[in-house]
């Protein structure tokens, strides 16, 4: 099984345009931005929307609900903070964005692509750090 | 529309390729450029452009000091360390075609292995200050994202998944390039025969890439020397004509990787440039004799392969089991054992290899190799060129 990364994970920088998602991280939200004129979400959060140009931005909450776009698994060199290889997944978020984070929580060699997963937060001294699992439902019933 | 040749390649040098050269990595670019200017039969004084890329250490003027010119009227570096390396070609060849420099060195020389090994973690995040690189790292390492063999393996895993293609399949462009490797002298892995089974059985490193998917760490320095078709006709070697000179991002590209574009099983980028190849060159896949295909991975060279079209989306795997990268097959690929297996210069040693091969002089001659494709990275911002033998 994965586990949640120990000491020495990397903390993310933020500025102005990326501070927000950590903020709502430690709030145990997942955020992602919307632009103000067309409604785009989009992330990574960038200064600018993509499809309009337009600079201004609002947060916006997402559901926390998507699935494995794809993945890989970091066996060598160890990914510094974890204690055990890195399984890092792409996934798409059901409002229609990308984010990059782990699984946790599951076996690496049964991961499907497609398969659905849920956001779950994993906490450290003073940040705080989105990941994602399978559904609750669904590993009950395994 | 078709462009006339802007400039030619007149010399090639380069050190040998090692895993500890035991020498600064100046010495190791002044090595390359001189062995480099001993073959065209040109002279440091003739020399008035210098171009390499990001992440080289040797800066532009510190190798036009130790070269001992006097004046240097143009410098430049390509953006994506190993996606630009046949970019310093465009550089060289539009400031050759513009008058603002004569004759170009384009170098890289590093020791990658020795000094400072990419294939190590880059914690690069919050521990320093908010810069842009810094931000963009912070999608990646918190999530454990911190070498470019974790960055590009999801690209591989969907393409497995978008198109069937097999660990296995990406053995087999591994072992066709320890072939071509085992009678290059020059190889690193020389004397080291690989089997599937040795590539089944090699350790993973990033899921899907196992050991022996990925380029190796090397020390070591090519240069190239780059100058008028009109000039190159008067020189030792018979001229290497750039006959197309592109560079490519796709869409969406963050930082190193390309993950938040809508399909990760293509190549993006290296469509976007190879588009602009065919284009300038007048040419296409089917009149390539052989191709030089980024190989940070042996899967990048199946998505390239496709990207490039020499064959369709997914067409790659079953490409390489026909035998179509080898010496006789449809497109002969990474003659030299490529940076899987020769070495890893950041691609400049598959731009040597190019050369030889349209000179003739090659280990694993192409017989009558007349135009060869030459790409860097792929998944990154890339770039390529069509050379042409002129003689
Ligand atoms: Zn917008």
């Amino acid at each position: 099984m994965t586990k949640a990364p120990t000491a020495g994970r990397p903390r993310p920088a933020a500025n102005p345009d990326t501070r927000f998602f950590w903020d709502a991280a430690f709030e145990r939200r997942l955020a992602v931005q919307r632009c103000s004129a067309c409604r785009a979400l989009r992330h990574p959060p960038g200064p600018a929307c993509p499809e309009c140009h337009s600079l201004d931005w609002e947060v916006s909450d997402v559901s926390g609900r998507g699935t494995l776009y794809s993945y890989t698994v970091l066996h060598h060199p160890p990914a510094p903070g974890f204690d055990g290889p890195a399984v890092i997944a792409v996934v798409d978020l059901e409002e229609g964005v990308r984010m990059v984070s782990n699984v946790v929580g599951a076996d690496p060699a049964t991961l499907t692509i497609g398969e659905a997963l849920e956001v779950c937060f994993e906490e450290y001294v003073g940040w705080t750090v989105p990941q994602f699992r399978r559904p609750a439902a669904r590993e009950a019933v395994r | 529309m078709t462009h006339p040749p802007s400039a030619a390649i007149v010399g090639v040098g380069s050190t040998e390729f090692s895993k500890a050269s035991g020498r600064s990595e100046l010495r190791l670019a002044l090595e390359a450029c001189t062995l480099a200017l001993a073959d065209a039969g040109l002279d440091p004084s003739d020399v008035d452009g210098l171009v390499t890329m990001t992440m080289d250490d040797n800066d532009e003027p510190a190798v036009a000091h130790y070269l001992g010119l006097d004046a240097l009227t143009f410098f430049a570096r390509t953006a994506g360390g190993g996606g630009g390396g046949p970019g310093t070609l465009a550089l060289a060849s539009m400031a050759i075609a513009t008058g603002r420099a004569r004759t170009v060195i384009c170098y890289r020389a590093m020791n990658e292995r020795s000094q400072g090994r990419f294939g190590q973690p880059s914690r690069y995040a919050g521990d320093r200050a908010a810069t842009a690189a810094a931000v963009t790292m912070s999608w990646a390492a918190p999530f454990g994202m911190v070498t470019p063999a974790a960055f590009f393996a999801p690209s591989f895993r969907r393409y497995m998944h978008e198109y069937g293609a097999t660990s296995e399949d990406f053995g087999r462009q591994a072992v066709v390039q320890r072939a071509y490797a085992n009678k290059n002298p020059q190889a690193f892995f020389h004397d080291r025969p690989l089997t599937l089974d040795d590539h089944q059985s090699s350790r993973m490193i990033a899921d899907p890439l196992r050991l022996f998917d990925c380029c190796q760490e090397s020390d070591g320095g090519v240069a190239l020397v780059l100058t008028a078709p009109d000039h190159a006709k008067d020189l030792r070697q018979p001229p290497v004509a750039v006959l197309g000179a592109a560079m490519g991002v796709g869409p969406r590209q963050y930082g190193v990787a390309p993950l938040y574009r809508d399909d990760l099983a293509v190549a993006a980028e290296t469509r976007v440039m190879g588009d602009q190849l065919w284009a300038q060159s007048g040419l296409g896949p089917g009149d390539m004799d052989l191709a030089i295909l980024y190989d940070h991975f042996s899967p990048a060279v199946l998505m390239q392969l496709e990207a490039l079209g020499f064959c369709g989306l997914g067409e790659a795997p079953g490409l390489v089991r026909d035998g179509g990268t080898e010496i006789d097959g449809v497109i002969p690929t990474n003659t030299n054992g490529g940076q899987l297996s020769e070495g890893y210069i950041h691609g400049f040693n598959g731009l040597a290899e190019a050369v030889r091969q349209l000179r003739g002089t090659a280990v694993n001659q192409v017989t009558g190799a007349a135009h060869a494709v030459v790409t860097g990275g792929s998944h990154a911002p890339t770039s390529g060129v069509v050379l042409g033998r002129t003689a």
